[in-house]
Parts: structure tokens; sequence; C-alpha cells
């Protein structure tokens, strides 16, 4: 073969998700600690890419990215079609706990961004004990409704477009131009109504506001990293979260959006790199 | 800058594409002046300045001189760099057919991003 190939390996994991069969896509990368990663809403595991193949990284973390159920090439379950999809707090903790238990990540360090970066902070208090730490991208305890997600799946409007439109904003103007609209392109790529099914738990059911004095880093350290330049889950929401947390470590990232480790990967790598290795330093 | 919008936006078939269905006219207001903006198959066919009396159009973007000057900025400062930026700090409003301006929200993002390409 003349072609160079990545080191990262894409897998389907058969899966019982709510009592029902699912076929659940996952892609990895590298030995040793698991590092479990959590995309944006209505994107997919595409979008850690450059993680998954930093050599550096790998080394020492076995890193894993899924798609969540009806996202990317993870299918929705059977009979799908007659019901609105509606991600809870409840569905996305039990999914990435099952998804950690049956990949046998032991103790894993928890990376998610935007909805993800939501419920890190939801297992900081659920399930600090199993997990090594906690890394939130784009974090905000809740999330302000400026838009109506409505228009992102109407039979007259393309979905595919407006979906991209609303993540294309989203991203740093400095960010390269070919890494912000392959970030574009995921979320064209989105099934109908699963983009706005994920900002249900972002944007109404998921406040977690209420609870953020009950996380205690000391059992699970907790990283908050976030771009300048989102207006979503902007510095100014993920500092108000971290003020109400003792011992959360909050790094602003300097000319980056929404999705750092997609629309800027090389920037993005340069703040999450000696995050990781404190991590792998600081704690058995 | 509105006023240069048919030849930012023509002659860049990257915009051009994304309002490819679009035939419509739509109302920006920057302060208190006022753009009736009609595009026709993308392309932007005419900006008439106001006043305006009794004009029709889709929908309209409304916000202030300064948030526009802060949004047409090269490089924009982080909370003035899109469309929805400004929405979300209430620095502009939608008006009118919010259906056919989330069709092309792509389009009507890079449209009226189009005049940073002046700017300084």
């Amino acid at each position: 073969m003349t072609a160079r190939i990545e080191q990262v390996v894409g897998r389907y994991a058969h899966l019982s998700i709510e009592g029902k069969p699912h076929r659940v896509y996952f892609e990895e990368a590298g030995q040793g600690i698991p590092l479990l990663c959590l995309h944006t809403a209505g994107s997919d595991g595409r979008q850690f890419r450059a993680v998954l193949n930093d050599p550096g990284i790998t080394q020492h973390y076995r890193v894993v990215a899924f798609d969540m159920p009806w996202h990317g090439k993870s299918s929705p379950p059977a009979g799908w079609h007659m019901a609105d999809y509606e991600l809870t707090t409840t569905r996305y903790t039990d999914l990435i706990m099952t998804v950690a238990r049956e990949l046998d990540l032991h103790r894993p360090v928890v990376m998610g961004c935007s909805i993800g970066g939501r419920i890190v902070l939801d297992l900081a208090f659920k399930h600090a004990r199993e997990l090594r730490a906690l890394v939130g991208l784009q974090s905000s305890a809740f999330g302000t409704r400026y838009y109506d997600p409505y228009w992102l799946n109407h039979a007259e409007v393309h979905g595919g477009q407006a979906c991209g439109a609303v993540a294309y904003g989203l991203m740093s103007p400095l960010s390269p131009e070919a890494e912000r609209w392959e970030t574009v392109w995921h979320y064209m790529q989105g099934g109908p109504g699963v983009f706005s099914g994920d900002l249900h738990f972002y944007q109404v059911e998921g406040d977690i506001r209420a609870r953020l004095g009950e996380i205690d880093t000391a059992v699970c350290p907790l990283y908050l990293l976030t771009g300048e330049y989102d207006y979503s889950a902007s510095p100014a929401d993920t500092q108000a979260a971290a003020a109400k947390i003792k011992g959360a470590k909050v790094t602003i990232m300097k000319g980056l959006g929404h999705f750092p480790m997609s629309e800027n990967p090389e920037a993005f790598l340069g703040h999450l790199r000696p995050v990781l290795e404190d991590i792998r330093s600081a704690t058995p | 800058m509105i006023d240069k919008l048919p030849e930012l936006v023509n002659a860049d078939p990257a915009i051009v594409r994304w309002g490819r269905q679009m035939n419509e006219t739509f109302l920006v207001e920057v302060g208190e002046a006022q753009y009736l903006v009609t595009v026709r198959a993308g392309r932007i066919e005419s900006v008439e300045k106001g006043p305006l009396v009794m004009r029709a159009w889709t929908f309209a973007i409304r916000a202030s001189a300064d948030a526009w000057s802060r949004f047409w900025r090269r490089v924009p400062e982080p909370g003035w760099s899109d469309l929805f930026a400004l929405l979300r700090r209430g620095d502009v409003r939608f008006e009118g057919d919010q259906r056919v301006l989330m069709a092309y929200l792509l389009y009507l993002k890079l449209v009226l991003a189009a005049p940073r390409k002046l700017a300084a």
C-alpha cells in the first residue's frame, strides 16, 4: 500500500442501551489510560480526528471516540421513525457509562465538548469515583435559548444547511478555513431532528446550575478549556460555572471557538497536551 | 458597506451558491439607515437606500450602526464575529418570515459578513 494509513481504527460495538439493541460506531487509537471523547450536539466522533492521530497522546492514552446513537455511523434503534429523538441527562449519562463499561475503559478520563462539556459536569458529581479525570470543552452549566431550534427540523428548511449555518458561526474567524468547513460538513450530515433533539438536553432539560457545589475535584480532577470566540458557551459561561466548583482548572483558549478540537486541531492540541500530562503525572 | 454588496457577493461563487434558490427582498437596518436588498438566484440584484415608504420585504435584520461596525471589522472581536453572536447578545433583531431567514441562514451570514473584505 502506498496510501498513508492513519493509526485510527473504526469498529462497531453491539450494546444494549435503554433495553434496546444498538450498533454503535467507535474509533480508537493508542494504548494506556482510557480517554473517552464526547462529540458535540448534532455531530460525530470525527471531531476528534486530531486527538486520535497525535502520537504524543496515543503513546500514553487509549483514545476512544464513539458516535452517539443517531449520530455519525451509529444508527438509531429500530422504531426510530415513530417518535422524535430527544436527549436527556439520564439517557446521556447512561450511554456514556455503558460505553465505558462495555469497551473495558477502566476509570477513564472523559473529555466532552459543548453538550459533552455539560455532561462531564454531571458525571463529576454522579460518577466521580469511577473516573480518573474530566475535561470539559466549552462547558456551561445551562444554555440560553437565543434562537429557535424549531427551524432546524422543518420540512421547508434544509436541515443540513441550517444546522451547518449554526455551527459555522460558532467557530473562530481565525481558525483555518479547511478545518472550519470540515466541521460544518459534519453538521450538514446530521439526521433530521438530531441536532435539535440534542439541544433539548443542552437548552431545556440539562440545567445543572443548582448542583455545581456538589462537585468534589479532590475525588476527580476537572479541567475546563473554552475557546474565546464561542458565544453559545462563552468564556463567561465557563467561568460562571467554575466559580461554583472548588478546584476546577480553567483555561481560556485564545483564538478558538466552539469546536476547538475540530476547527483548529493544532492550536487545540497545544492546550490539551499539558492537561493530559498533568492528569497522567498526578493521578494513579 | 451594505451598498457594496452587489460587487462583494456577485463576484464570489462560494457565497452565491448558497443562495441559488433565493428570490427575495429583505430589509437591513444600520441604525437609522434602511437598505432594501433584492436577491435573484443568489445574486444581489439591487440595494436601495431609504428612507423607504410602505415597501414590502420578507424579513428584516436590524442592528445599531455601532454593532454593524464591530461586526464588519476585518477580524471581529469575540462576541461580534457572527450574526448569531449579535443575536445572543441582543444586538440584532430579526422580524418577518423567520422560515425564509433560516432557510438561507448560511447565505445570509456570508453575505452580511462580506463587507469585512473592505475593512482596513
